[in-house]
């Protein structure tokens, strides 16, 4: 292959990956604690749109990203008094979140629907953006893509190496035992559901400030949900997550760089689309088949209510 | 969740229906004519919804005091549509426009039991007695686009960020390449389906891919203005479609094809108030005013424009065809003889890539 192509390959499968990558680690942390917010779409459509409309108002693209992490925490907040103060069941309650954060956003985002935002240019990392071939393809990005790898470890030292994180991880799998030892179960949750709702909100400000600088209803277009899938067949493990986000960018870039090219593709256009769907499912599926580990890492009380006085 | 937020809508139409008095679905005769409309997506600020509701617009406007419009919009292409449709049928509406492909089948269940009303279905193919169907020529405007974009070419590679390859798309793309070769018999087009209508990541990372492949020109047959929004970042032209685009990309947007129902709608609704409307088939372009080129970029030299007008003056009188033969397809067999013109039933079943296409259409 062209290392030029290979390059741009490269580089459009970062930036595809990235809102995945994001959102995905958000969702991982507030599921380790035990809490499923199906709401990501929603809390992502309100992310970009805030984003947008801060970014518009104010021509700072980083103001605009504070304000879809708000946004998006302002969701989760909701969120978290339904299904932690008042317990309501969490998967209806998630979906509840998604088809409001939707619509919603729909109605705020009217008046921003008719203008474009000024491109954010990338950061070029010095001597790193100099390495032949994937240099300008890693080293050439956004700055929320920096992000999304110091994210990455970030959440991984967080989890596995710092007390906090074991004592989340408890929650997750034992709120009783983690309740009688004194740990404020609800309180844990809520923290982790805040930080999945600002993660959302700024995967959502990268789709609508950075990734195609416009707001549109509906631009999330099921990224959220694909979030959601990517942290199960990841059997809730960060670096699983990421490879997932990028495999699916990948797959989703390379089809379109076939078609482009003008190969003789023996496959119904529909199949080719949904390719980056079936690749991830099966890998990730693949490399995560065995039963134990999936039992040791899927949170024990994923999506159950937890009442302190039981 | 767009289902459902439709659904919401859609309940709260009925429930503010019911409250309606008995004298508005008995309208007298001197009261305006109700003609109602279904959008498929929000109307939002470009795109085909947006032409629709700007026809809308014109021809209340135009007919004043004789009709009054509703729309919904973003109405799914499913269950919901029939309701919305028999709504408005139910509340008096003598005239419904239902401005989506997957509405058809809908919008015929109810024209049967509403013979009185008058049900107009842009882009399908089935007919009734009061029912009839409307579309437009957009390959005229592509062909046209087409022309700009072999003179425009430095690389002689143009994009095409396409949806679904169905009849329309390929009319197209196939009357884009042919207006492109007719200036520049070196051009040729590469094609990348998205397999959504409306996805505006998935767009741009077409056009990028485009763009990193060669390509110079490029335009899409989906919903959104990322592909202008692209090529603007990139420093290189496009083509909007639907709406004028030009302030997503002021430098790269050198036209748009732009639809025009306002006249159509008008003319309907006139002859449904004179009581002479009749079932039938309306494809109209250049000639019916239901086609037209947004202003051209000052950038595209003055010959090529005064090239463009000149053909604008022959689709207008009839006297040009996009696909007058010999139309050869890109496997080299010639699918129409020099010297015809393509029929309209002939067009309406195009399922091949035409000659200077450079990818391969997908298998079905």
């Amino acid at each position: 292959m062209e290392a030029n192509l290979f390059t741009s390959m490269l580089f459009a499968t970062v930036v595809a990956g990235t809102p995945l990558v994001i959102v995905a680690l958000g969702l991982l942390v507030s599921e380790k604690s035990g809490v499923l917010n199906l709401g990501a779409e929603g809390m992502m459509a309100m992310g970009a749109v805030a984003a947008f409309a801060v970014t518009h108002e104010t021509g700072s693209p980083w103001l605009g990203v504070l304000a879809g992490m708000g946004a998006g925490m302002v969701m989760a907040f909701l969120f978290g008094i339904l299904v932690l103060s008042l317990m309501a069941n969490q998967v209806a309650s998630g979906l509840a979140l998604s088809i409001f954060g939707v619509g919603l956003s729909a109605f705020v985002g009217k008046p921003f629907e008719s203008v474009a935002l000024a491109a954010v240019p990338p950061i070029r990392l010095p001597f790193l953006a100099d390495i032949p071939v994937i240099g300008p393809a890693l080293y050439n990005q956004q700055a929320l893509v920096y992000f999304s790898w110091a994210l990455m470890w970030a959440v991984v030292w967080f989890l596995y190496r710092s007390r906090a994180g074991l004592v989340l991880r408890a929650v997750g799998e034992a709120p009783g035992s983690a309740h009688s030892i004194g740990y404020p179960v609800i309180r844990i949750r809520y923290l982790a559901t805040l930080f999945g709702g600002a993660m959302a909100g700024i995967g959502g400000a990268f789709l609508s400030v950075f990734y195609t600088p416009l707001w549109v209803e509906g631009m999330v277009a099921g990224r959220g949900w694909i979030a959601l899938a990517l942290v199960v067949f990841a059997t809730w493990r960060p670096l699983r997550v990421i490879v997932g986000a990028y495999l699916f960018g990948g797959v989703m870039i390379a089809q379109l760089f076939v078609q482009g090219s003008g190969m003789e593709i023996d496959m119904p256009s529909q199949v080719l689309s949904s390719l980056p769907y079936w690749a991830t499912i099966v890998v990730l599926v693949i490399i995560s088949r065995n039963a134990a580990t999936i039992r040791l890492n899927a949170p024990v009380s994923l999506g159950q209510p937890y009442r302190a006085d039981t | 969740m767009t289902s459902r937020r439709t659904m919401i809508k859609s309940l709260a139409a009925v429930a503010g229906a019911a409250a309606l008095p008995g004298a508005i679905r008995n309208a007298f005769a001197a009261d305006p004519m109700k003609v109602g409309y279904v959008y498929v997506s929000p109307i939002g600020d470009a795109g085909w919804t947006f032409q629709h509701d700007l026809g809308r617009k014109q021809m209340e406007s135009a007919l004043a005091g004789k009709v009054v419009t509703k729309y919904v919009e973003n109405v799914a292409e499913g269950a919901d549509a029939e309701r919305v449709i028999r709504e408005f049928a139910a509340s008096g509406n003598k005239l419904i426009f239902a401005t989506s492909f997957g509405y058809m089948n809908y919008m015929e269940r109810v024209a049967r039991q509403f013979p009185k009303t008058v049900f107009m279905h842009a882009t399908g193919y089935k007919m009734g007695k009061n029912m009839g169907i409307y579309n437009a020529r957009f390959y005229e405007g592509r062909y046209l686009c087409g022309v700009i974009a072999g003179k425009m070419t430095t690389s002689n590679v143009l994009g095409y960020v396409a949806a679904f390859p169905i009849p329309e798309v390929l009319q197209g793309i196939n009357a884009f390449i042919r207006g492109a070769r007719s200036v520049n018999p070196k051009a040729e087009v590469r094609v990348i389906w998205v397999n959504s209508w409306y996805d505006p990541g998935k767009e741009r990372e077409a056009t990028t891919t485009l763009l990193s492949q060669g390509a110079d020109v490029v335009t899409h047959h989906t919903d959104s203005t990322a592909v202008v929004q692209a090529a603007e970042e990139k420093g290189k032209y496009a083509f909007g479609y639907h709406s004028d685009m030009s302030k997503y990309g002021p430098k790269a947007h050198l036209t748009a094809t732009t639809h025009q129902w306002g006249g159509f709608y008008t003319r309907t609704a006139q002859s449904v108030l004179d009581g002479s409307w009749k079932p039938g088939s309306v494809w109209g372009g250049y000639k019916e005013s239901m086609i037209e080129l947004s202003p051209i970029n000052p950038v595209v030299p003055k010959e090529v424009v005064a090239m463009v007008t000149g053909l604008e003056e022959k689709l207008r009188a009839g006297t040009f065809h996009p696909f007058s033969g010999p139309v050869v397809d890109q496997d080299g067999k010639e699918r129409l003889g020099a010297g015809e013109v393509m029929a309209d039933d002939v067009l309406g079943k195009m399922d091949y890539f035409v000659e200077g296409v450079s990818s391969r259409l997908p298998k079905r």
